[in-house]
């Protein structure tokens, strides 16, 4: 499983960050992206699929 | 109750006032008799002309169309930006960077995002769990209590006086600054007039005090800042300090608010909470979903037709958030509050560009407090027997939260 932020659709709402630190950093505006490019470790992926269900942004999508 | 200085509302659907006191104490009821009537945008000629769009599509559209809504005033008053003679012009506005359009809007925000990023916000935990154990090691053992006069008010207002630079004791001066501007829409002109005059004396005053001795604080931050290569105004400086006040004090506290006037309200999620602390954070989100505090406003920019109402220019248009967490389009049983709701994307925090600022921050006071409270308070309840009253205006939440301690710690 891959995940991938949009940086052109992410606000800095940090539910990704919050939900899936292991997937997902913040840089220094608050601004998200994938942790292991995108590449979900085995075990995490209902972390993934959470972080998505809490976007209000819809800026994470995934792979499978 | 008492009016605005528009009278009595006859029509929710075409004379809506969302500044009386009737709106707030009555939000979700007056949204589903709207919606069941077949009206998802309601209107008002109060304040000049008003639109209330209601469903979950409207808000988002609105809130991602800069193209044809601007954010030079969030706060619907009795005059339009143009109306009033020496407000600030677009696309900076009167607190940049709310009230900010692009391509302005990035750089104003730019500047200040590293401040509220969730690695700077993150360590304010510790501080903040002291202030909120002081709050109630105030309260002696007073069995009767009000949790927002004496607890969620006082939250907010310390930590954005101490992150912008400004005495602590000032909180309740901020508090009543901030009530004229969010609360008293309605109120007359000559009555608010002076408010606004003392709060800019007071902010000139420390702006000055600032450049005579610079610190580390953000008002000190914005006087060294540059966007473009040129320092910020001193009009700006001011501005983005209003924002902070009134942006940061009542909203959260309203948060903080609504989350204990769930808790004493319902038992079992109390119970829940007590037993399962490490449920808080998603409870919290639920939280802000179903009593999402702000609503925020754009103005039209020019004559548009809009899902097939005519919106003129210079009209208002209220951006309801907390109508569109209750969207059933949107979200399975809305009007449920679902502590482990899973799948959870509301916009308590707004959408787009204009993503509060401040939401770590709202949302780390907002954990900490309601942890804090349940530690101490593991049982108690609605107060009954003293009135309960909601706020006036765009943000909603219990201004007296009289609550009856039953446990404590």
């Amino acid at each position: 499983m891959r995940v991938h932020v949009d940086s052109s659709k992410c606000q800095g709402h940090n539910r990704c960050y919050a939900l899936a630190p292991e997937l997902f950093d913040v840089d220094d505006l608050g601004n998200a992206f994938e942790l292991h490019d995108g590449n979900v470790p085995a075990g995490l992926e209902d972390k993934a699929r959470l972080a998505v269900a809490n976007c209000p942004e819809f800026a994470i999508s995934i792979e499978e | 109750m008492t009016d605005t200085v528009y009278g009595p509302v006859t029509d929710w659907a075409t004379d809506f006032d969302h500044g009386a006191p009737e709106y707030n104490a009555n939000i979700y009821k007056i949204w589903e008799d709207l919606k069941a009537a077949g009206c998802p945008i309601a209107h008002t000629e109060r304040y000049g002309g008003t639109w209330l769009p209601l469903t979950n599509e409207m808000v988002h559209e609105i809130a991602y169309d800069t193209e044809h809504f601007t954010s030079r005033s969030v706060v619907v008053g009795q005059l339009k930006p143009s109306e009033v003679p020496d407000a600030l012009p677009a696309p900076i506005g009167g607190a940049p960077p709310i009230t900010s359009d692009p391509p302005f809007h990035q750089e104003a925000r730019r500047i200040l995002l590293p401040a509220f990023a969730p690695k700077k916000i993150d360590p304010l935990r510790d501080e903040i769990r002291q202030m909120c154990h002081d709050l109630i090691d105030n309260m002696g053992d007073a069995e009767l209590i009000d949790a927002a006069e004496q607890y969620a008010q006082h939250i907010p207002v310390m930590i954005i006086a101490s992150m912008a630079g400004l005495p602590k004791e000032d909180g309740d001066i901020f508090r009543s600054w901030v009530h004229v501007i969010l609360a008293g829409i309605g109120e007359s002109r000559e009555e608010r007039e002076p408010v606004f005059l003392a709060l800019n004396e007071y902010l000139e005053k420390a702006i000055e005090d600032h450049i005579e001795n610079p610190r580390d604080d953000l008002i000190s931050f914005l006087l060294e800042a540059e966007i473009m290569g040129n320092k910020l105004s001193r009009e700006h400086v001011a501005g983005t300090i209003i924002l902070l006040m009134v942006a940061g004090i009542d909203t959260t506290w309203s948060g903080i608010g609504n989350s204990i006037w769930h808790l004493a309200t319902n038992p079992v999620d109390r119970r829940r909470l007590v037993e399962n602390p490490e449920m808080l954070p998603m409870a919290i989100e639920e939280f802000l979903r179903a009593y999402a505090p702000v609503t925020m406003a754009r103005l039209v920019k020019q004559d548009y037709e809009f899902h097939g109402v005519q919106m003129k220019e210079e009209d208002w248009v209220l951006l309801p958030f907390p109508a569109a967490n209750r969207d059933e389009a949107k979200f399975e049983n809305p009007d449920q509050v679902i502590i482990d709701r899973e799948e959870n994307r509301h916009a308590a925090f707004g959408l787009g560009i204009h993503r509060c600022l401040g939401s770590n921050l709202a949302r780390l006071e907002m954990n900490v407090a309601v942890e804090v409270f349940l530690e101490r308070f593991p049982d108690f309840e609605l107060n009954t027997s003293e009135e309960m009253v909601w706020s006036t205006g765009q943000v909603r939440g219990p201004r007296q939260l009289p609550i009856r301690i039953k446990a404590r710690k």
